[in-house]
C-alpha cells in the first residue's frame, strides 16, 4: 500500500509534466487542425534553456533558490516562446492552406530541425545537473521500513504547474484572446470576416503553447536533473497520447490524460517492468484511438454523408 | 532561420527596391535570431572533469549566426523581388511546353538505362556502387510506401516496421535454420504482408492524422520489442553475421567454390557488389512492374478511388476495409523484400537501422516524388539520398540540413515534384490530371 | 398499392440522433419498375431515409426489406453498408456529388464495375499475369462505361478528369457510375438541383429510359417540382420525419395538406408554387 501510494505520488508529477506539454498539441490541433510534430522538441528546448539559463545565474553568484527559479522560469518560457513562434512562422504559416500532408511533412523536418541543431550547438552528450531543490517530507513510515516521501522538488512541479495551469485557463475562457481562439477553432474563416485576426491568434497559440512546454522542460530538468537533444521525442509521443486521451482539442482533456498517461506509466514500471514502459504508452495511443478515438471528454465526430 | 520566416511571411511586394523596407526586416530578423541563438549558440555546456557541468561562452559564433541572418535576410527579400512572386505559374510558349513534356517522357528509360549501365562504368568505384545500392533501396522502399500513401492515401508514418521485419526474419532463419537468402526472401515478404495485415486490421477505421500517429506508434513498439527481446533479437547488439546471398548456391568469394573461379575469371570484391546493386535494382523494378500493373487492375483503381473519396467506394458496393488491408499488405510485403535485401547486404543488422527517421526519411521520398508518381518518387529518392551523402563529412550537421531540406522543400513544392496524375485507362486521349484534382485522401 | 409489386418497404422506420427524431415511424413502399419520388421541405428527413435505406446510418428502429425480381429478399437495416450495393443492389448518388475528382470520367466508371472485375481478375492474380479471360472482362466493362458515357452525352470527355467537368455534367455521370453497378434499385439525391432548364428536360428523360430499358426502379428525392410531377409514378410526402401525404403526382397536387404544410405558409411562395403546380 505504501508503495502504491508513493508511485501515485510519482506518477501524478510525471504527468503534471505530459500534461503541460500535451495542452500545446491540443491547442494546436483545435487551431490548426495538424498535429505540431515538432513540440516535443520545443519541450526539448526548453529544457536546455532553462539548464542553461540555470547555470549562468548560479556562476553569478546567486544562491536564494527561489529567485533563481523564477528568473529561470520567465528566461525560458520567454525564449521558448519564441521558438515556438518561429517555427510557426517558417514551417507552418506558408503552408497553412495547403495540402494536408505537406505541413504534416513539414513538422516532422522541423523536429529534426530541432533536435540535431541543440545536439550540434550543445553536444550529444546528456547534460546532469546537481538537484537543485532538496529535501521534503515523510508522509508515512511502514512497519516495513518503506517510506512515502513527497519531495520539495515534487510540490514546486504540482504547484507551478497549477498556477500555470489557473493562469492559463483564465487566458482561454476570460480574455480577448483566448474568444479569439475559440472563434479560429470554430470557423477560421468566420473569424476573419469577423475582424479575428487569424494569422495572430495562430502564432499566439504557438507561443503559448511554446511558453507551456518550457515549463515543462524546466519541471523535467529539476525533476530528473538531467536534459539530452534527444528526450523531445518520446515525451512528445506520449504527451500527445496524452492529449488523445483526453479528447483532443480539449484543454481540460489534456491535462487529465496527461495525469493518467503519467500514472500508467509509473505503475507500469513499478508493477510490471521497466523496459517495456514506452511500449505501454504507446500500446494505450493505439487502443484508446481505436475504441475511443474522441478520448475521455472530446467531442464526438459525426460522419456527414 | 528567421530570414526564411519573413521571407515567406512577406507581404505583397511594393514595385521597386525599398531600402528602409528591407533594412527593417533584416534588422528585426537579425533581432528575433539574437534571441534564439543567445543561449543554445552563445553558450555552451559540458560536463567538466568532476562530473559537474560547466559552460562557455561563445560570443563571436553568436555575432556571425546574427550577422548571417541579417546578410541573408536581405539576400532573400532582394531575391524574391528580383524574381516575383513564387506561386504564380508561369506562362511557357506552347512550344516550349511541347519540347518540355517530350524531355519529361524521355527522363525515365534514359534513367533506367543509365542506372544499369551504372556497374559497367563505375566497376572500380566501391563508393559509387555502395551509394548506388543505397540509393536503389530507398527508391524500392519508396515505390513501396507509395502503393499505402500515394494510392490509397492512408498516412503510413510506421513503415519502417515491416523493413525490419522483413530484414530480422532474414536474419533469423537463415542464422537459425540457414535457410538460403532466395528461400527467406519471399518469406521475409510474406510475413511483412502478414504483419501489415496484422497491424492494419484495428486501425483501418482510423483517418488522416489519427492514423498516421498509431503508425508511428506500431512502428515504435517494433523497435522497442527488438530491443528488448534480446533472447530472440540479440537486443541493442543485434544479429550478426547474416548469410551473403549466392547466385543460386554459388557464393560470391574468392576461392574454389566461388563464382569467380567457376567463370574462369580473376576474383574482385566489387563482383559482390555489382551482383548486389542488380540484385536490388531486379528488386526494385519488380515493384514498380507491380505497381504499374497493378494500378490498372480493379484492386488499383479501388485504392485510388479511396483516396479519392471512401464514402463514394461504399457506395459503389467496394468492400473498403479489404481494400485498404491489401494496401497495406502490398505496401509491407515490398517493405519485407527490401528489408532482407538489407540484412544480406549488411551482413549485420541492429535495431538503429530502424528508427523513426527511416519512416520519415521514406516519407519524404514520397511526398517529395509527388504522391503517386514512380519517377517522382526515384527522382526524390536520388536527390534526397544522394543530397545526404554529399553532407557525409559534415557528419553532426546531416541531420539539420536534412530536416531543413524537408521543410524547404514542402514550402516549395507542397504538391511534389510530380505532382499531376496518369490515368490508368484511356478512350482516346492519355492526357495527364493536373494536381489541383487529385485528392491525398483522408485516412 | 399493391403489395405483391413492391421492391422497397420501409416499415415503422425511426431515426433518432441524440434527443432528435429525424424520422419517426414512417412506412412506405416502393413499387417495382417504377419511380417513387420523396418530397419534403428542407429539413424534413428525405436524406435521412436515404441514408437508412443504403446503410450509411444504422436505423434506431424499423425494417426496410428490399425484393428482387427473382423473390429474393434482403433486410436493408441488417446488412452494412458496402453489402447494400454489392449484394442488395443498391446503387445512390449524393446530393453534394461524389465523384472520384481526380480520376476520369472513363474511370469513375471502371471503378463502379469493381466487384465484377475483381471476380474476373481471379482477385488480382489472374490479372497480374494478364489472363485473356481477365483482358476480355476488362474490354467489356470498358465497352459497357463508353455505352453509358454516350448515353449521357460525355463520350467525347470520357477522359477528362470528372473533377473538371460542367455542374450537369457531373451530376449525369454521377448517376451512370451508380447504374455500372446493375442495380435493381436506385437511389438519387436531388439529381435536378443546380440544373438548368434544358439539363432538366435531359434528366428527366434519362430516368424515364433507367426506369423502362434498363429495369431499374428509382427513388428519387428532389425539391424541382416540374422534374418530379413529370416522371413519378409515385410520391411520398414528408414533413418532420413524418408522412403527410402519399399517392399519384395527381393526388399530391390535389392535397391542400401537402400544399399547406410542404409550401408552408408564405403566401407569395404558395402561390408561385401553385402556379408551378398548375393551379
Amino acid at each position: 500500500m505504501d508503495y502504491f501510494a508513493q508511485q501515485l505520488i510519482n506518477g501524478l508529477v510525471l504527468g503534471s509534466i505530459y500534461g503541460l506539454i500535451a495542452i500545446g498539441y491540443t491547442m494546436v490541433y483545435g487551431i490548426v487542425g495538424m498535429i505540431n510534430f515538432a513540440h516535443g522538441d520545443i519541450f526539448m528546448i526548453g529544457g536546455f534553456i532553462a539548464l542553461i539559463s540555470f547555470l549562468i545565474l548560479v556562476s553569478f553568484g546567486l544562491t536564494f533558490v527561489p529567485l533563481i527559479l523564477l528568473v529561470v522560469l520567465l528566461v525560458s518560457m520567454a525564449i521558448t516562446a519564441l521558438y515556438g513562434w518561429t517555427v510557426e512562422r517558417i514551417a507552418y504559416r506558408p503552408l497553412r492552406h495547403s495540402f494536408r500532408l505537406a505541413p504534416m511533412l513539414s513538422a516532422i523536418g522541423m523536429s529534426f530541425v530541432l533536435m540535431n541543431y541543440s545536439q550540434v550547438a550543445q553536444g550529444a552528450r546528456v547534460k546532469p545537473v546537481p538537484p537543485i531543490i532538496t529535501g521534503g517530507y515523510t508522509l508515512h513510515e511502514g512497519a516495513d521500513g518503506f517510506v512515502v516521501r513527497l519531495s520539495n522538488v515534487q510540490i514546486v512541479v504540482v504547484i507551478t504547474t497549477i498556477v500555470l495551469l489557473a493562469i492559463f485557463t483564465w487566458l482561454v475562457s476570460r480574455t480577448r484572446l483566448g474568444r479569439d481562439m475559440r472563434a479560429c477553432e470554430q470557423d477560421q474563416t468566420m473569424a476573419s470576416l469577423l475582424g479575428v485576426d487569424v494569422d495572430r491568434t495562430i502564432s499566439m497559440t504557438f507561443v503559448i503553447g511554446a511558453a507551456l512546454a518550457s515549463v515543462a522542460g524546466m519541471m523535467y530538468l529539476l525533476y530528473y536533473g538531467l536534459v539530452d537533444f534527444f528526450m523531445g521525442f518520446v515525451a512528445g509521443i506520449k504527451a500527445f497520447t496524452a492529449a488523445v486521451l483526453g479528447g483532443i482539442g480539449s484543454l481540460p482533456g489534456a491535462m487529465l490524460g496527461g495525469l493518467l498517461i503519467g500514472l500508467i506509466e509509473t505503475m507500469w514500471s513499478a508493477y510490471f517492468s521497466v523496459e517495456y514502459k514506452d511500449v505501454a504508452a504507446f500500446s494505450i495511443l493505439i487502443v484508446v484511438l481505436i475504441f475511443m478515438p474522441t478520448g475521455l471528454l472530446g467531442r464526438p465526430e459525426v460522419e456527414k454523408v | 532561420m528567421a530570414k526564411i520566416a519573413h521571407a515567406a511571411a512577406a507581404t505583397a511586394a511594393k514595385p521597386g527596391v525599398d531600402v528602409g523596407f528591407i533594412f527593417k526586416k533584416a534588422l528585426i530578423s537579425a533581432l528575433v535570431a539574437l534571441v534564439l541563438f543567445s543561449l543554445m549558440i552563445g553558450v555552451r555546456t559540458e560536463a567538466g572533469p568532476e562530473g559537474q557541468l560547466i559552460y562557455w561562452t561563445r560570443f563571436g559564433d553568436l555575432a556571425g549566426m546574427v550577422g548571417a541572418v541579417f546578410v541573408g535576410s536581405i539576400v532573400v527579400e532582394l531575391l524574391r523581388r528580383w524574381w516575383g512572386p513564387v506561386d504564380t505559374p508561369r506562362l511557357m510558349p506552347e512550344g516550349a511546353r511541347k519540347t518540355l513534356s517530350v524531355a519529361g517522357r524521355a527522363v525515365a528509360p534514359i534513367l533506367l538505362i543509365f542506372t544499369i549501365l551504372v556497374p559497367v562504368i563505375f566497376y572500380d568505384q566501391r563508393y559509387i556502387l555502395d551509394l548506388g545500392i543505397l540509393v536503389l533501396t530507398y527508391v524500392m522502399l519508396g515505390w513501396g510506401l507509395n502503393i499505402v500513401v500515394g494510392l490509397a492515401g492512408l498516412l503510413d508514418l510506421g513503415y519502417v516496421a515491416f523493413y525490419a521485419v522483413g530484414a530480422y526474419s532474414y536474419a533469423l532463419l537463415a542464422t537459425n535454420f540457414g535457410l538460403s537468402f532466395w528461400i527467406c526472401l519471399p518469406l521475409a515478404g510474406i510475413l511483412a504482408a502478414f504483419w501489415g495485415v496484422l497491424l492494419g486490421f484495428p486501425v483501418l477505421r482510423l483517418r488522416g492524422d489519427y492514423l498516421a500517429i498509431v503508425t508511428l506508434a506500431f512502428g515504435e513498439i517494433i523497435r522497442l520489442v527488438i530491443i528488448n527481446w534480446q533472447s530472440l533479437t540479440g537486443g541493442p547488439n543485434g544479429i550478426s553475421g547474416i548469410p551473403r546471398p549466392t547466385l543460386f548456391g554459388i557464393p560470391l568469394v574468392a576461392g574454389e567454390n566461388g563464382l569467380a573461379a567457376k567463370l574462369g575469371i580473376a576474383f574482385s570484391p566489387s563482383q559482390r557488389l555489382v551482383f548486389l546493386f542488380y540484385l536490388i535494382l531486379a528488386l526494385a523494378l519488380l515493384t514498380n512492374w507491380a505497381t504499374i500493373r497493378l494500378r490498372r487492375l480493379p484492386i488499383g483503381r479501388a485504392w485510388e478511388a479511396l483516396r479519392e473519396d471512401e464514402v463514394a467506394c461504399r457506395a459503389l458496393g467496394i468492400n473498403t476495409t479489404t481494400t485498404k488491408l491489401t494496401a497495406f499488405a502490398t505496401g509491407a510485403m515490398f517493405g519485407g523484400f527490401a528489408g532482407a535485401f538489407f540484412a544480406t547486404r549488411q551482413g549485420f543488422i541492429s535495431p538503429e537501422s530502424f528508427t523513426f527517421q527511416e519512416s520519415a526519411l521514406v516519407l519524404a521520398i514520397v511526398v517529395l516524388g509527388g504522391m503517386g508518381s514512380q519517377l517522382g518518387v526515384a527522382l526524390a529518392a536520388l536527390t534526397l539520398i544522394g543530397g545526404f551523402e554529399l553532407f557525409r563529412g559534415l557528419d553532426q550537421f546531416r541531420m539539420l540540413v536534412f530536416g531543413l531540406s524537408m521543410v524547404l522543400l514542402m514550402v516549395w513544392r507542397p504538391r511534389g515534384l510530380i505532382g499531376h496524375r496518369a490515368p490508368t485507362v484511356f478512350l482516346e486521349r492519355n492526357q495527364a490530371i493536373s494536381s489541383d484534382l487529385v485528392k491525398e485522401g483522408h485516412g | 398499392m399493391s403489395g405483391n409489386g413492391d421492391i422497397l418497404r420501409v416499415d415503422g422506420l425511426t431515426m433518432r440522433f441524440g434527443g432528435i427524431i429525424a424520422v419517426n415511424e414512417l412506412s412506405f413502399a416502393a413499387e417495382r419498375g417504377k419511380i417513387t419520388a420523396l418530397i419534403g421541405p428542407n429539413g424534413a428527413g428525405k436524406t435521412t431515409v436515404f441514408n437508412c435505406i443504403t446503410g450509411f446510418y444504422r436505423p434506431s428502429a424499423g425494417e426496410i426489406s428490399l425484393t428482387h425480381p427473382g423473390g429474393e429478399s434482403f433486410r436493408l437495416d441488417k446488412l452494412n453498408d458496402f453489402r447494400i450495393t454489392k449484394i442488395a443492389k443498391v446503387a445512390r448518388t449524393f446530393q453534394n456529388i461524389r465523384l472520384f475528382a481526380g480520376m476520369t470520367a472513363l474511370e469513375n466508371l471502371m471503378v463502379a464495375q469493381h466487384n465484377k472485375l475483381m471476380l474476373a481478375s481471379g482477385l488480382t492474380f489472374l490479372g497480374l499475369i494478364g489472363a485473356p479471360s481477365w483482358r476480355a472482362a476488362e474490354k467489356q466493362a470498358i465497352e459497357r462505361a463508353t455505352f453509358w458515357l454516350e448515353r449521357i452525352g460525355l463520350k467525347d470527355r470520357a477522359d477528362d478528369a470528372a473533377g473538371n467537368l460542367p455542374y450537369g455534367d457531373q451530376r449525369r455521370l454521377e448517376i451512370a457510375r451508380a447504374m455500372c453497378t446493375d442495380p435493381v434499385l436506385l437511389c438519387l439525391d436531388e439529381p435536378a438541383a443546380g440544373l438548368n432548364a434544358r439539363e432538366s428536360a435531359a434528366l428527366s428523360e434519362l430516368l424515364l429510359s433507367i426506369r423502362d430499358d434498363h429495369a431499374t426502379s428509382v427513388l428519387l428525392i428532389e425539391h424541382d417540382m416540374s422534374v418530379v410531377m413529370e416522371i413519378s409514378d409515385a410520391i411520398v410526402v414528408l414533413d418532420y420525419g413524418v408522412k403527410i401525404a402519399e399517392g399519384t403526382p395527381q393526388q399530391i397536387r390535389d392535397d391542400q395538406r401537402v400544399i399547406a404544410a410542404y409550401l408552408g405558409v408564405e403566401d407569395e411562395e404558395v402561390e408561385a408554387v401553385e402556379q408551378e403546380l398548375g393551379l
